[in-house]
């Protein structure tokens, strides 16, 4: 039984050598001593990150987290799933301030949860875990974590997701993924959106796959517009698959 | 500026180590910091100075060592230390490998009184 929530997701990867030293056998001090301690600055948040993925696998839903900057069309990406019915999913949504995102997915009559984090600039494993439980999991096939809008500091917490979605839009320029590599290594799929804004801006769509592939040779990339269906439908099928290979 | 909340974890940790070793203060503080943990050392760094005020680490010096992306390769089996971030392995060119060390932040030592 899990002790932090009392759900019924039992404990598991509870690394506790990890967190113990060296000097076990004598920890009294006498005078100054250097120990070994070798311990994750954020092992709380992977542990509880490993846990909110216990909670995803028991129910078979894949979660899959959502990051870009502010304004790249998370929500809208959501919008077009919503209106496909082409799988049931559920939404938690993170923002610094408001519910409106958690408000739009509602509209559409798919179930979400809003976190607003106050002054943190990601969503963390604790947070998830929160929302998590507000999901009606049983009834989803997949879970999106909308993270906070930020494309730097969403990249240093596990969230507790299966995969991770990285988007980013025409407008912003194509050299996003050159000056935010850490971000776009931990993609699973790129998503390259607002392309029907091509036509009205200078934007190098293959020098950005091309610097995507530098990092990561094997990333998927895909191009996306909310006005153009095929592109809707290529989300789709990526999904499935990834859904597909871990049923 | 999750620089912050990661020094919080971290003076938890030192806390909880010191008390476990009854040690009045800590005098070091030694941290491997991953390339590709998304934390910027010189933001740690002031967020530690800012923090530390008052609690177990005030008059600890804070040291980071910088750890370079290590990559365990599936196909040749090799380990290999990336000096730019990609994930490919320099010996056989897979992609079929996984990060062993890189993409974390570690609290590695501490000295203490
Ligand atoms: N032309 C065009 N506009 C888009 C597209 N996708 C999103 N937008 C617009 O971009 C703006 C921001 O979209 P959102 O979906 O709210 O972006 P977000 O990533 O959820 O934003 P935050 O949650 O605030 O970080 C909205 O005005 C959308 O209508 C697209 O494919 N094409
Ligand atoms: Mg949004
Ligand atoms: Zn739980
Ligand atoms: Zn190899």
């Amino acid at each position: 039984m899990c002790k932090d929530c009392g759900c019924s997701i039992q404990d598991h990867d509870h690394t506790h050598q990890e967190g113990h030293s060296a000097l076990h056998s004598n920890p009294q001090l006498n005078d100054a001593k250097t120990v070994e301690v070798i311990t994750k600055i954020l092992a709380k948040n992977a542990h509880e990150a490993g846990h909110n993925r216990a909670h995803f696998d028991a129910h078979k839903v894949l979660a899959i987290n959502l990051m870009s900057a502010p304004g790249s069309g998370k929500t809208a990406l959501l919008e077009k799933m919503a209106e496909s019915g082409a799988f049931t999913f559920g939404v938690i949504e993170g923002d610094l301030e408001t519910s409106l995102d958690a408000e739009r997915i509602r509209a559409k009559g798919i179930p979400a949860f809003q976190i607003q984090t106050g002054s943190a600039c990601h969503l963390d494993a604790f947070m998830v875990h929160k929302g998590l439980h507000e999901m009606p999991l049983d009834d989803l096939e997949v879970c999106f974590i909308e993270n906070v809008g930020n494309l730097v500091c969403p990249a240093s917490y596990d969230v507790g997701a299966h995969l991770n979605i990285v988007l980013v839009s025409v407008p912003e320029g194509s050299d996003k993924i050159e000056k935010y590599p850490v971000m776009f290594a931990k993609a699973d799929l790129i998503l390259i959106t607002k392309t029907d804004l091509l036509p009205y801006f200078e934007y190098d769509i293959d020098h950005e796959k091309a610097q995507a592939r530098r990092i990561k040779p094997n990333v998927d990339i895909l191009a996306f517009s909310t006005k153009d269906e095929q592109s809707i439908q290529n989300v789709i099928s990526w999904i499935k698959f990834k859904k597909s290979m871990r049923s | 500026m999750h620089e912050y909340s990661i020094v919080q974890a971290l003076l938890e940790q030192c806390e909880s180590h010191a008390q476990e070793y009854k040690a009045t203060r800590i005098t070091r503080v030694i941290l491997k910091i991953g390339k590709l943990s998304g934390v910027e050392p010189y933001l740690l760094q002031s967020a530690f100075d800012a923090f530390k005020e008052g609690g177990i680490c005030r008059e600890a010096l804070l040291q980071m060592e910088l750890q370079n992306l290590v990559l365990h390769c599936e196909a040749c089996g090799e380990d290999s230390e990336q000096s730019e971030i990609c994930y490919q392995c320099k010996q056989c060119q897979s992609t079929q490998v996984r990060a062993v060390d890189g993409e974390e932040m570690f609290l590695m030592r501490l000295e203490m009184e």
